[in-house]
């Protein structure tokens, strides 16, 4: 059958069984909105939290980008797995025992101070909302590669979808949804990369391929092929890398300490019954997040092995359908440099660089010499190829010549990540505003039933919003993940870590360390993303650090200042040490209330 | 000190006491096996794979894995010594 019509019965299946799951589980309380009742399983809660966790960058982009990073894109594996150690070890345990519904609740209560809540809700909005938006960009873009609809339709299509099951189930329907969603995407990324797999090493497990011999070349090892192309061409050893060791470190840390500080995760240990179903579903969530992130970097060197064997050196004309196919949508580019006719893709040690000039290939009407599209920004040095991350996932089927079903499987796999996690960030959006802003802070005494109304409004508002973002998205949604990580890392992670290992931390500290962390970071990433502040380029950066590791840095000023103003200000008062006493117990945790 | 705080303090210190000794392994293998000695590490190797990456791009996930459920398994024979379970 073809690929377009398989692609729209398995998406319309997988849509429909997300619509029925929402129906059935529709919230009929508060509790049932914020937290699902509080009675979901350790396994269900970690698959769910893998779901959310997630996104369409870890679907679609991540083993695209390890692919052309090589060890350097290490940073991302560890960083976004490591994270899940801090938050099993020293946060989910006591923030379930703790028992309310959202971040900005402890921070609130444990700070006892209106102002440090304020700044959480501030901080908890920031993080969501940056990284809502390219999530419902990434349900256009998928509509839009593979079933040919404009991307704002795939934007509405996305928005009506989760305005359906965040709104009517809340958290009740969205982690039963995500249970369903982690098993379609999973399934979606494994199926190709096991086949490719055997394709190339004759090993039908990838982790394990990746370490192993070639099927054509019994007596060489894939990785000492992929060294070997890349050192040919003048790329740094796939194994080597070329970033500074300071600033892989620095990255690691921030995306680690950022994931156990991002609201969306923690919120889902608000979602079990006891406290050791909070340790145990954030072993669950990681083992099914590691399912992906071991998986991802064999993909990364199956498709980039594939890629240079195809390609190098070859004659245009004889390219295979998907490569023209990625050239019609623009996310290959080929610029004929020295006229023979062939594709040479070169790296900085051998005349080569980045084929364009700017961040994508712009095109001009009509074909050239070879029936290519005519690129009119190519870049001075000899490399002629750009290609864009996203392709070595959503090509990989094509260019390792699956069925059709397995198209369309990544087709639903790719919607399954981004709707998952799209439908969790709104869930803390819509909490943050009825429960955190409303409930808390100005007008208390509303009742539950006005409470769940205002939820559900706060929803659809963040739906509408999300939306806007997606179609028009601001021109720094690349930029925006990393300081979502980094604010993440600078404001969340040391206040709540300190609310629990340091009994004696006040509320002048707290505050004082989250809007030093969050304020360090929004300048630095200012000045060296956007130019402001007399702008500067990576010779100016404060230690050697990128914009992207400096949430580790923002961190530890946060945990300075935090810990000096605390030893100068006023003693945290007796009760509130008693409920830290409380909190490091894990016995009678009771029922996560909004009180 | 009454019995019933005594009881909560020493379950604490035994627990930051475990949590000590996770979280060493866990910046060992990633930050140490990983990044810091992953050049020296790369020496060897473990089947197709250089030592060194191999920790940075699968061994210290694994290890992550192991590290939180020895972490539950620890922490519920603690919760039932002190008598904190249910």
């Amino acid at each position: 059958m073809d690929a377009q019509i398989l692609t729209y019965i398995i998406v319309g299946a997988t849509f429909a069984l997300y619509i029925g799951i929402a129906i059935w589980s529709r919230a009929g309380s508060t509790k049932d909105f914020y937290v699902a009742g509080g009675g979901v399983g350790p396994i269900a809660n970690g698959m769910a939290t893998a779901a959310d966790w997630m996104s369409a960058a870890s679907f679609i982009s991540m083993a695209g980008v390890i692919a052309f990073m090589g060890y350097d894109g290490s940073t991302y594996l560890m960083g976004w797995t490591g994270g899940y150690v801090l938050l099993a070890l020293m946060l989910a345990p006591y923030l379930r025992k703790f028992g309310k519904f959202t971040v900005p609740d402890f921070i609130g209560d444990r700070y006892y101070s209106k102002t440090a809540r304020g700044v959480a809700v501030f901080c908890a909005l920031i993080v969501s909302f940056t990284y809502v938006a390219g999530q419902m960009r990434g349900v256009g873009v998928v509509f839009s590669r593979f079933l040919e609809v404009e991307i704002n339709t795939g934007v509405y299509i996305g928005m009506v979808i989760v305005l359906f099951y965040a709104v009517l189930g809340g958290m009740k329907g969205i982690t039963y949804t995500q249970v369903a969603q982690y098993c379609v995407l999973i399934f979606a990324f494994m199926v190709p990369a096991i086949f490719i797999s055997i394709q190339l090493t004759g090993n039908p497990v990838p982790m394990l391929g990746m370490g192993d011999t070639l099927v054509n070349e019994p007596d060489v090892y894939l990785l000492d092929r992929i060294d070997g192309l890349s050192d040919e061409l003048g790329f740094s050893k796939y194994t080597d890398g070329s970033k500074s060791m300071i600033d892989v470190i620095a990255i690691t840390l921030a995306l680690m300490v950022g994931t156990a500080g991002l609201p969306h995760v923690i919120v889902r240990f608000f979602t079990v019954k006891r406290v050791k179903d909070a340790r145990k579903s954030a072993g669950f969530a990681l083992l099914f997040i590691a399912i992906l992130y071991i998986t991802a970097p064999a993909v990364a060197v199956f498709s980039k092995v594939n890629l240079i064997e195809t390609v190098s050196e070859k004659p245009y004309e004889e390219m295979p359908e998907w490569f023209t196919n990625w050239e019609s949508l623009g996310l290959i580019g080929w610029v004929d440099k020295n006229g023979d006719g062939k594709i040479q893709y070169l790296g900085p040690d051998n005349n080569g660089g980045v084929a364009i000039d700017g961040k994508t290939p712009e095109f001009s009407e009509g074909v050239g010499r070879s029936g290519e599209r005519i690129v009119t920004n190519p870049s001075e040095n000899q490399n002629e190829l750009y290609v864009d991350n996203d392709i070595m996932v959503m090509a990989n089927p094509e260019i390792a010549d699956l069925p059709n079903w397995v198209i369309a499987l990544v087709a639903a796999g790719c919607l399954a990540a981004a709707l998952s996690t799209a439908a969790g960030l709104l869930l803390v959006i819509s909490s943050a505003v009825s429960h955190d802003l409303i409930k808390k802070m100005i007008k208390p005494d509303i009742s539950e039933k006005g409470e769940l109304i205002a939820a559900r409004l706060s929803a659809v508002g963040a739906v509408v919003i999300a939306g806007y973002f997606g179609i028009n998205p601001p021109g720094f949604v690349a930029a925006v993940v990393a300081l979502a990580f980094g604010l993440a890392a600078a404001s969340f992670f040391p206040a709540i870590v300190l609310g629990i290992f340091y009994k004696k931390m006040n509320k002048e500290g707290a505050v004082a360390g989250m809007l030093t962390g969050v304020l360090l970071m929004l300048f630095y990433m200012a000045k060296f993303k956007f130019d402001a502040f007399g702008g500067g380029g990576e010779a100016d950066w404060w230690f050697g650090v990128s914009p992207e590791g400096f949430g580790s840095v923002a961190m530890v000023a946060n945990f300075v200042v935090a810990i000096v103003v605390c030893q100068f200000t006023k003693e945290t008062p007796q009760e509130v040490q008693d409920i830290v006493e409380n909190i490091r117990i894990p016995s009678g945790a009771g029922e996560a209330t909004g009180h | 000190m009454k019995n019933k705080d005594k009881n909560a303090v020493a379950y604490w210190k035994e627990n930051v006491k475990y949590l000590f000794i996770l979280l060493s392994i866990w910046f060992l293998v990633s930050y140490g096996a990983g990044i810091l000695f992953k050049d020296f590490l790369n020496q060897f190797s473990l089947g197709g794979f250089k030592l060194g990456f191999w920790f940075a791009q699968q061994g210290s996930i694994y290890v992550f894995v192991i590290l939180i459920f020895v972490y539950v398994r620890i922490m519920n024979k603690l919760d039932k010594k002190y008598g904190y379970d249910e």
